[in-house]
Parts: structure tokens; sequence; C-alpha cells
């Protein structure tokens, strides 16, 4: 099965900013309309949305398979947490330092990432994501990762007064940054930079001809991806106002990866869609059957995947293909016919 | 003397070669694939390189677009060398190429394969592009109008949002040329770009290289299987024959040389369509 499906969309028409405009203030939406722990798991999902979204960068566009983003993830995470509880950051200022450590450690990963194509990488990222954990468990780094127990942080309030509760702050204060995420990925996968990032995944030979550095093109790659992976790891440290080591386990890595191939392998919005699945299904998998609930995910996830193989981003591309196909063509009819 | 150099040197470097391949060696373990091969291409110059199969052509080809480092020799452009230069800045250099079978970005659009083409005129990277910043924005714009100026000339307007992979492939060849002529190279390395035409189509191909040559004001290395159409656009002709260089000259003395007739001799006398 090839990585690629997605083609580029042309950009910048008139229907694009609105649309991204719509999809903002539906994002933000939830914050009045729904509460409680269903305003968590919302939560939940637009910090899974990102981290996919981060993964989807380097596998989806640049076809470096990852099987171990959710140690960037836990990097993140254990970053906030630290930073917070042993350094008495506030929790918004322990971000754009959680985002540069990962990148800093997704650029030192890219590096030998380069040497190692296709499996042998995402078995490499797999061992990562194997012993991230462990590492994390080590006595010698118990003052500050507080060994198995973790590191408790305290959820933070609305601030300036504003009149919302401790829950509506976090989705808010969430999905701004999210959506912040969101949009810069999408100038950056549109642009020269995110041209090239599939270029080198869909032809490397010629990719190099037209000029393009596949070296550092895809270390860079590397570092955005973990960055993005990152922030939403610190994002959950924040919302879960936990971190241990075991919610970083392997298993999140492939929940990731799950997310990333069910929303749309090479799709921005397929992200989001990935976000909410891993969120809730497993949920609706254990309201079906308390008894196996792996097996009624397992089942819904190969149905998902025979009925929409190119996950929910193609199966919504096919459906928007004819009438995106059809008002284009009217567009440029209406400009011929002046 | 000190007046010949006087007379000689503005002269010299007035018609100085755009291309210069000097006793280039190619071996792979025992194959020697190029056995010391030396040829100019200048200025504004259709070059035609031939040869029958297992010549060495595509071998020469990969040495002057970088892809193989030579055992021996040297490469110059515009008077610098450029033997052993990393195969991405070549594009830099003014040096853009076709491939033998086709090397295009099989997800992408007709336009993303084109606009990829301009990545060497770029210098946006991730910050920059990520915050369309005025200079991203700039050259993005800059690229997109050569865009059009391309897909108008090669006749792709039509296809411009259809992925690449779905097209026939002579309009897949007319992507692939977009791709390399939207930097604006003043080298074109044209690898069998009538391999898999038809008969109407290599003659329009025989008229667009013409074109393409006059309007971009740029030279072509042609390395071509199709004698017909080397002799018809070519302004000199070299014949390669197991690693040698058997002839170099104008269609017409490299037609009559008596070695060319001998390589090609035992194959069919017509054009030899891939
Ligand atoms: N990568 C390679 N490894 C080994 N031998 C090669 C390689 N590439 C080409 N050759 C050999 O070099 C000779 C020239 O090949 P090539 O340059 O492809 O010829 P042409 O393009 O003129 O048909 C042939 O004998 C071929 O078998
Ligand atoms: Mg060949």
């Amino acid at each position: 099965m090839p990585v690629a499906t997605a083609p580029a969309r042309a950009e910048s028409r008139p229907l694009v900013p609105l649309a991204i405009l719509g999809l903002a203030l539906l994002a933000l939406a939830p914050t009045f309309l729904v509460e409680g722990y269903r305003l968590f798991q919302l939560t939940l999902a637009v910090i899974y949305a990102v981290a996919i979204l981060g993964l989807n960068i380097v596998t989806g566009y640049n076809g470096q398979i990852s099987l171990g983003h959710g140690a960037f993830y836990a990097v993140g995470a254990y970053a906030t947490a630290i930073m917070m509880a042993s350094f008495g950051m506030p929790y918004w200022a322990t971000l754009p330092i959680a985002a540069l450590i990962c990148a800093g450690l997704g650029y030192a990963i890219g590096f030998p990432a380069l040497r190692l194509g296709g499996l042998y990488l995402a078995l490499t990222t797999f061992a990562l994501a194997v012993a991230v954990p462990q590492i994390l468990k080590y006595h010698a780094f118990e003052e500050w990762t507080g060994g198995v127990q973790g590191v408790f942080i305290a959820k933070p309030d609305a601030p300036f007064g504003l009149p919302l509760n401790a829950d509506q702050w976090l989705y808010l204060f969430t999905t701004v940054i999210a959506v912040a995420i969101f949009l810069l990925s999408w100038n950056l996968l549109r642009s020269r930079i995110g041209r090239a990032m599939m270029a080198i995944r869909d032809q490397p030979i010629a990719a190099e001809a037209m000029g393009m550095d596949i070296a550092r093109l895809k270390t860079r790659t590397f570092a955005v991806s973990a960055m993005i992976t990152g922030i939403a790891g610190a994002l959950s440290a924040i919302a879960v106002e936990f971190v241990s080591p075991d919610s970083f386990s392997v298993m999140l890595s492939i929940t990731l990866f799950v997310g990333m191939v069910v929303g749309g392998i090479a799709s921005i919005l397929g992200a989001v869609f990935g976000g909410l699945f891993v969120v809730f299904v497993p949920n609706l998998a254990e309201e079906i059957s308390k008894a196996a609930p792996g097996v009624i995910y397992g089942v819904i996830l190969i149905l998902f995947l025979f009925i929409l193989p190119t996950g929910f981003a193609g199966f919504l591309r096919r459906l928007a293909g004819p009438l995106l196909r059809r008002w284009r063509d009217g567009a440029t009819t209406n400009q011929d016919g002046r | 003397m000190a007046h010949d150099a006087a007379a000689g040197g503005p002269v010299a470097a007035a018609v100085a070669a755009l291309l210069e391949v000097s006793d280039i060696v190619v071996r792979f373990g025992g194959v020697t694939a190029v056995a010391g091969v030396s040829f100019a291409v200048d200025q504004h110059q259709i070059c035609g390189l031939i040869g029958p199969n297992g010549a060495g052509k595509t071998t020469l080809f990969n040495c002057i677009s970088g892809i193989y480092r030579p055992t021996e020799g040297e490469i110059r452009f515009e008077g610098e060398t450029i033997t052993g230069a990393p195969r991405h800045r070549m594009m830099g250099f003014g040096i853009g190429r076709t491939f033998q079978n086709l090397a295009l970005f099989r997800s992408l659009s007709v336009r993303d394969n084109v606009l990829a083409g301009a990545h060497c005129l770029g210098h946006a990277g991730f910050m920059a592009s990520a915050l369309r910043l005025p200079r991203a924005r700039r050259e993005a714009a800059e690229a997109e109008a050569r865009l059009h100026h391309l897909l108008g000339l090669l006749d792709l307007e039509a296809v411009a949002e259809v992925p690449v992979a779905s097209l026939p492939f002579g309009t897949q060849k007319r992507v692939e040329l977009a791709r390399a002529l939207i930097s604006g190279p003043k080298l074109l390395l044209l690898d069998e770009p009538a391999g898999g035409l038809n008969h109407g189509e290599v003659d329009g191909l025989a008229a667009l290289l013409q074109d393409i040559r006059r309007q971009f004001s740029l030279s072509i290395l042609l390395v071509e299987h199709h004698m017909n159409l080397v002799m018809r656009v070519s302004d000199k002709v070299v014949a390669l024959d197991f690693g040698k260089k058997i002839a170099d000259g104008t269609p017409d003395e490299v037609r009559s040389e008596p070695e060319v007739i001998r390589a090609y001799l035992g194959e069919a006398p017509h054009d030899r369509a891939a």
C-alpha cells in the first residue's frame, strides 16, 4: 500500500480562509455547549488531534514511518510537569520550553533516522517508545520524575476573572493553541517546504535533482513533527493534572498511529477525526461490551478501514471532490465568459 | 605573442563552452561504461548524444547531472568544475533534467509537480513558510507566475489540478519538462524524451524543443535513441559506442561517418524508436 494518498489541494481561494474560520468557531463552540466529563474528553481529543498532526507531518507527508511518537508526547508531558512541580513555573510558560526540548530531541533522532529507511526506521522509533517509560522510572531522575509515582500538578483556573470553570478554560486554552498549530501547519504544508516533504516521500531521486537537500529537510521535518507531538504531550499533562510512566506505554505510540491512519494519511483535517476516534471509539466499545471492549474496538477498527480504506479524509475528499470540481469549473467558465 | 594573447583572450572567453566534458571514465566494477569521452556544449546549442543501446549515454548523462561521480575526468559548467558536487546543487547551478523512465511525484498534482521544480529559486524556510512571512509569499507568487507561463506553453492548463499519476504517458513527459524548465536552467538535460511517443508526438516534440531553446535561451543536451529526432533538431551530434566517442560534428557529418554507420548497422536502418 502506498503511503501517499493525498493530492495537494489548490490554495488561496476565498473559500479556504472562510472554511478555516468556520472550523475554528466550530472548534471553540463546545466550551459553552458541552459540560463536565464530556468536555474533558473533548479536550483530550483535541490534544490527540495535535499529536496525530505531528506524526502525520513526518510519516504521512514526509514518508518517514515513526512508531514511536509517544516518546515525544511523553517528553513534552514530563517537561511541563517538572517545570510546574519542581520549578513553580506557570503552565502556559512551560509550553514553549517543552516545545523546544522536543524539537531538539526530534532533530537529534532525525539524524540517525536518515540512514534508516522504511521499516528499519519504524522499528528504531518503536524501540524508543519501548525505552521511554523505563527511562522515566529510572531512580537517578526520581527527584524530578517522581519515579513510578509520577508527578502531580494543579489544574489551572481561568485567568482575568473570565466567567469560565476550570474545565471550560482548559478546553478553550487547549483548543486555541491547537487551532494555531493547525493553521501554521496548514501554511507549512502548502508552502515550498511542504511540497518538498511530499516530493521527497514520493520520489527522492527526482527531489534531489530539483535542488532539495534531503538530509536537511528530513531532519528538520522530524524536529517539527516531534515538537508538535511534544506540545500535545505538554497540554495533556496540564489537562490530566498528572504524569506517570505508565501513561506513556508503547500503546500510546500505536494509538497515535491508528489515529493517523483512520483520520487519513497526509491529511491535516484527518488528524482531527483521528483524535476524536482514538478518544471516543474505545469508550463506545466499553459501552457495547464491558467484558471484551478490546474485541469490539478491534472489530470497529477493521470495519472502519474496510469501509474507508483511505481514512476519513479520503472519504470526505471523495464526497467533496465532484462538488469542488463543479464549483471550480463554474468559476473558470465565468472568468472566461467575461 | 602578447599580441596573439590580447587578440585571442576576449574572443576565447566569449565563445567558451557552457558545458565541457573532459576525459570522463566510468567503471562499474569490471564494466567500463564510459571510456574517456570528451565533448562540449555551447551556449544556445542543441547537442544530440546518440549511440546504440548500452553505449554509455545514460551513464554519461548521470555524471553530468551529478547522480554518478565519474571514476576519472572532469566536468565543467560555465568554466567551474562541478564533478562531485552534491546532487541537490545542480539545479542551482542552472542544470535542469528529465528522467528516462519518468520520475514524477506520483501523488501530487501537475501543479505541485511543476512548482517542486522551482524549489531551488526559493529561500523561505520552515519558520517563514509556516508564518507566511512576506518573503515566503513573494517567492510563492513568483513561482506561481512562472507556473502559469509553463502550463500554457506545454498545454497543461486543463490538467493542472489532476494527480499526475492518472495522466497519459505523453502528458506526464510534458509535466517533467515543465518541472525542469520552471527554474530557468541554462542547460537542459533530456534523457530519451521521445521514448514511448508516437510519430505525431515526436514531430510535436521536435518543434517544442526548438521553441523552448528560443524562449528560454538555453542549451539542450539531448540523449536520444531516436535518430530522426536528433538529426532534425541538433546543431551538433556526439556519437558513442562501447563507451567511446566515435563521432562529433554536425548532423550531416555524423550521419556519414563510417564508424557511426557500422555501429548502427545490423539494427533497423530506419528510426529506432524505443
Ligand atoms: N549501475 C550500473 N552498474 C553496472 N553496470 C552498469 C550500470 N549502469 C550501466 N551499466 C553498464 O554500462 C553500460 C552503459 O549503459 P548505459 O549508460 O545505460 O547505456 P545507454 O544509456 O547508452 O543505453 C552498459 O553495458 C550497462 O550494462
Ligand atoms: Mg539509456
